[in-house]
């Protein structure tokens, strides 16, 4: 390995709007340079989580290094994979930090899509080497002409660099590999300078700690060196290092130009922080450039089922983040559901993928409720000041097709659906940032809802007075639906102080008795008796009425799409 | 080693004794339904599977046959009949019911067959009530006679509906004129020993059709009347009919007071409600179907009959929910194989027990009596499990549970709403009985 002049070593990665091919190209080029036997079952190898292959989808960025010889010389690529859904761009910028070029794959029937212009922004913007690839070209209706056009005319690139492929088939793929070679530069490192890595992504491994993935911009690192993190200025002592061909191969050293893992005696994800400087302790050496940490844009309130269940979702919260720093995690409480928390994520998807991931790999069983803002109220009536919902700041025209405009929003309106209606709307073209503007004052009042005229307590809510008609209308309904009928009528009401504002009712019944009960069938009428019978142990009751948990859980949870 | 030596004593002593034999003083408690006043008798049913046709609502286990099976059936019920009776070691048969399917189907001959089985086996009285169902066609009628000669004591007609375009649109074989000939011809050989099926909340029903109905039932019905309503069940036409918007189903409003509207009707008539879809006049009740909501045992004989009884036969000292082979071509093989056709047998530990009893014996006006109680529950009265609960007082004030000195009942109004009211009296209860019954039987 130490042979490996960094002339010859390419580090490169695939980006795309989601489902262009990135993953299956990804495969052929492993297949092709041998990384991995060329057979059927080589469907993405590179998503190894459960729910990346359920979903189809990419959601952690990974790595592989390849050996392709090419016109009689061996060069080695280092090649990362990643995600394809805007939630996961932050995995995409990390990515590209390593790299020196990137293959940009477009769809030859769907052409450029917001995705690939995201991505394309973003390897722009890092000055990289773009590739254009165009996939799918075995499909019926792929018009690769007509998107080499699109390319040349939205990315200003000849179409003559265009690069027509078909993953799935492996045509033209060995094109792809020499242009890797030819046109993406060699990194600029010299194996003579100090030592110096930036870590691009890292994982939280329980028997040897965390693994960082590293891409070495400068002398070399071995075994047993003494090893520094520019950010926390903690020294470590370097346990293993490799390359990753996808999966983990161990080497003595690791060379300036290289793409690897790295294992040293840390203890927790955030002391490999993304866009962290590695250096040699001897020799100190100016940080490179870091990252902004990535910003929650989608939050939500996550409860266990049940209380006793609480200290099990917790370390199951705390071993997934372990792995996904860009998930914001705060403590958090409700009335009605107990002790839990309100995360953050990088959007909705994200937040499903960190769910799924939740039930299937820690077994843990979740209620999502929309989340809680905070509020602090003034007693005083005569200081609120009436305000519209969101006030326009700003507006301006970056170039003919871009747009930014600048608003004032209440946290509430943006806390829940904001950012994914955002981006459905404009079809993923849109993005999206804020910072906190600080509270403001606000015409908030409390709302009670009531049970045959006893309040419970657990629902009541501080809504905006605009709000407070719909929020109380959507309660009602929702009680009505989960909380079963018993042998007198319910009236539910949402009420502000002692006015009514809303009010549904729940029907006695007149007649509930099976009307055949001879032999054979008590069993059957017993399972549902005693199912019942365990569904009211289970029950609060609010005055005379028995309110199932589903019920406060229906009320408090998000609205499914 | 000590329970087999037990067993086999418990084959030779009347199971009471079995606690000063030897072994834990534990008191029992399950045993309960192995005290001798319970296990020495039983009531039979027998379950004749074919039908000529499936009715839209009906969701039993019944099969239209291709071949005539008969005789081969017939055989495997005296087989099992015979295998079972044994188990049981019940010396006496209180009652026999013959149901279906299509029992009035099958010739004559095979209930009296059936019948001799018992006989030879154990005491069938004179008495004892032996009931037919029968499906009011033509041929059914005309059988009749025939039936009570091979020693049939009772009929139970499924009327079910005397319009006749409702019994068309419910796949039923025969019109009410028909119908009406067959309670005729019933009473005739039966009298005071017939009883009439009727269902209402059929589609397209009013109340005020119901009301006519039911008082052109009153004219021509017998002693005893069984009213249902008519409800959906997954699997059925009726239920796809529903369910693709073909046929609506009365309101629950509608069909509420239909039955409060039936039960006062019979009540002017001199019909005294007994259990929730029960009603009788001078006193003749279904002694076999009382049987099942007293808890007490009962023999399940043919494809895909039920059975609670204590197979002391084998030295069980519990009582068991058995249920037979479904297909009657398995069960079929099954009986003639090991004897008996039994799919399922499921022990019900002492508080399982209790439940049944509650919540059969609850569907009765008459609700359950202290000393009935006392035979399932020696230790632990009614007023024990459920005097003290917060939700039994309430229930009490509303007016919808009754607990007096004669026992535990719904009132009227509760009798409507009993499904509302069991949930809380089985938290009850397992509240009460559960602690004790961690002492589990031997």
């Amino acid at each position: 390995m130490s042979k490996f002049p960094v002339d010859r070593i390419r580090n490169f990665c695939i980006i795309a709007h989601i489902d262009h091919g990135k993953s299956t190209l990804a495969d052929r080029l492993l297949e092709m340079t041998g990384a991995i036997a060329k057979t059927e079952k080589n469907k993405q190898v590179l998503d190894k989580l459960q729910v990346e292959r359920e979903r189809g989808i990419t959601v952690k960025a990974q790595t592989a290094s390849l050996f392709y010889n090419h016109e009689g010389q061996r060069y080695l690529l280092n090649l990362i994979d990643t995600p394809g859904h805007v939630d996961f761009s932050y995995e995409v910028s990390r990515s590209i930090s390593a790299c020196q070029g990137v293959l940009l794959i477009v769809d030859a029937n769907q052409g450029i899509q917001a995705q690939t212009v995201a991505n394309f922004y973003l390897a722009f913007e890092a000055q990289l080497t773009i590739i254009p690839v165009i996939n799918k070209i075995d499909l019926k209706n792929a018009d690769p002409e007509r998107v080499e056009s699109q390319i040349e005319k939205v990315f200003d690139i000849p179409r003559e660099e265009c690069i027509r492929i078909s993953a799935k088939l492996g045509t033209n793929v060995d094109k792809v590999l020499q242009a890797v070679v030819n046109r993406i530069p060699p990194p600029i490192a010299s194996t003579e300078d100090p030592f110096k890595a930036l870590v691009f992504d890292s994982n939280f491994d329980h028997y040897r700690g965390v693994v960082a993935n590293i891409a070495v911009f400068g002398g070399r690192v071995k075994k047993g060196d003494k090893i520094v993190s520019a950010h926390l200025g903690k020294a470590y002592e370097v346990n293993e290092l490799g390359l990753l061909r996808p999966d983990e191969h161990p080497t003595q050293k690791l060379f300036a130009g290289q793409v690897g893992y790295i294992i040293a005696g840390m203890k927790d994800v955030k002391e490999a922080q993304i866009g962290d400087t590695l250096y040699l302790h001897e020799q100190p050496v100016e940080a490179l450039p870091g990252f902004k940490p990535a910003k929650a844009m989608v939050f939500a309130g996550m409860y266990p089922m049940d209380q006793s269940e609480y200290t099990g979702l917790r370390s199951a919260i705390e071993r997934l983040t372990l792995n996904d720093s860009s998930v914001a995690v705060q403590r958090d409480s409700s009335l009605a559901l107990g002790a839990g928390w309100r995360l953050g994520f990088l959007g909705l998807l994200h937040m499903e993928v960190f769910n799924q991931r939740l039930e299937q790999e820690y077994n843990a069983s979740v209620i999502v409720t929309a989340p809680t803002v905070p509020y602090k109220a003034v007693l005083s009536s005569a200081k609120l000041i009436k305000n519209r919902r969101a006030v326009q700041k700003n507006m301006v025209y970056i170039d003919d097709q871009r747009v930014m405009m600048k608003y004032l929003f209440p946290l509430n309106e943006i806390v829940v659906d904001f950012y994914d209606l955002l981006k459905s709307l404009s079809s993923g073209y849109a993005s999206f940032d804020y910072e906190n503007a600080g509270y403001q004052a606000a015409d908030l009042i409390k709302m009670d809802i009531l049970l045959n005229g006893r309040p419970v307590e657990e629902l009541t809510t501080v809504v905006h007075r605009e709000r407070a008609y719909s929020t109380g209308k959507a309660m009602c309904e929702r009680l009505k639906d989960s909380i079963p009928r018993q042998m007198f009528e319910i009236a539910i009401q949402a009420a502000i102080g002692s006015k009514v504002i809303a009010r549904e009712t729940i029907k006695a019944y007149r007649k509930n008795v099976l009307a055949k009960c001879y032999g054979g069938d008590i069993t059957r009428k017993m399972k549902l008796l005693k199912k019942q019978a365990e569904g009211k142990k289970k029950m609060r009751r609010i005055g005379n009425v028995e309110v199932p948990k589903d019920a406060f859980i229906s009320v408090l949870k998000r609205k499914e799409k | 080693m000590m329970r087999r030596t037990l067993n086999a004593v418990s084959r030779v002593l009347p199971p009471r004794l079995r606690h000063f034999s030897g072994g834990e003083v534990t008191e029992d408690v399950s045993e309960c339904a192995a005290s001798p006043q319970i296990t020495e008798r039983a009531s039979l049913y027998v379950h004749w599977p074919y039908c000529l046709r499936r009715c839209s609502y009906c969701n039993f286990n019944k099969y239209i046959s291709k071949e005539n099976n008969d005789h081969i059936m017939t055989k495997c019920l005296q087989m099992e009949t015979e295998t079972l009776l044994r188990l049981s070691q019940v010396s006496c048969i209180t009652s026999v019911f013959f149901g279906g399917g299509t029992p009035n189907l099958a010739h004559p001959s095979i209930f009296a067959a059936i019948l001799e089985t018992v006989s030879r086996q154990v005491n069938l009285s004179d008495e004892a009530e032996v009931t037919l169902e029968v499906n009011p066609t033509p041929a059914g009628k005309s059988r009749l006679e025939d039936y009570c000669r091979a020693g049939v004591n009772r009929f139970s007609i499924g009327v079910q509906s005397l319009q006749d375009e409702d019994l068309k649109s419910l796949g039923r074989d025969h019109d009410s004129h028909e119908a009406l000939q067959t309670i005729e011809e019933a009473r005739r050989l039966c009298p005071g020993r017939v009883s009439v099926d009727v269902m209402f909340g059929r589609p397209k029903q009013t109340v005020e059709s119901w009301e006519i109905e039911l008082s052109e039932l009153l004219r021509v019905c017998d002693d005893h009347v069984s009213l249902y309503q008519l409800t959906l069940e997954r699997g059925t036409q009726l239920f796809k009919q529903v369910e693709c918007g073909a046929v609506t189903m009365p309101s629950e409003d509608v069909t509420a007071e239909m039955y409060q509207r039936a039960r006062k009707t019979l009540h002017q008539h001199g019909f005294q409600q007994y259990e929730v879809s029960n009603f009788a006049r001078h006193n003749s009740v279904s002694h076999h179907n009382i049987s099942y909501w007293k808890g007490n045992q009962y023999i399940g004989v043919g494809p895909g009959a039920h059975g609670r009884f204590v197979p002391l036969g084998e030295g069980g000292v519990v009582r068991e929910a058995r249920t037979q082979t479904l297909e009657p071509d398995v069960w079929i093989r099954e009986v003639r194989h090991w004897g008996h056709g039994t799919r399922r047998r499921l022990q019900l530990g002492h508080l399982e027990l209790l439940e049944e009893v509650l919540v059969m014996g609850m569907r009765m006006t008459e609700g359950i009596n202290h000393k009935h109680w006392e035979m399932f529950s020696p230790q632990t009265g009614l007023d024990e499990v459920f005097g003290e609960s917060i939700v039994v007082q309430e229930l009490l004030q509303s007016g919808q549970l009754i607990l007096d000195d004669r026992g535990l009942r719904c009132s009227w109004e509760g009798l409507a709403l009993l499904d509302s009211i069991l949930p809380a009296l089985l938290v009850e209860l397992e509240r009460q009985i559960s602690p004790k019954a961690s002492q589990g039987p031997l």
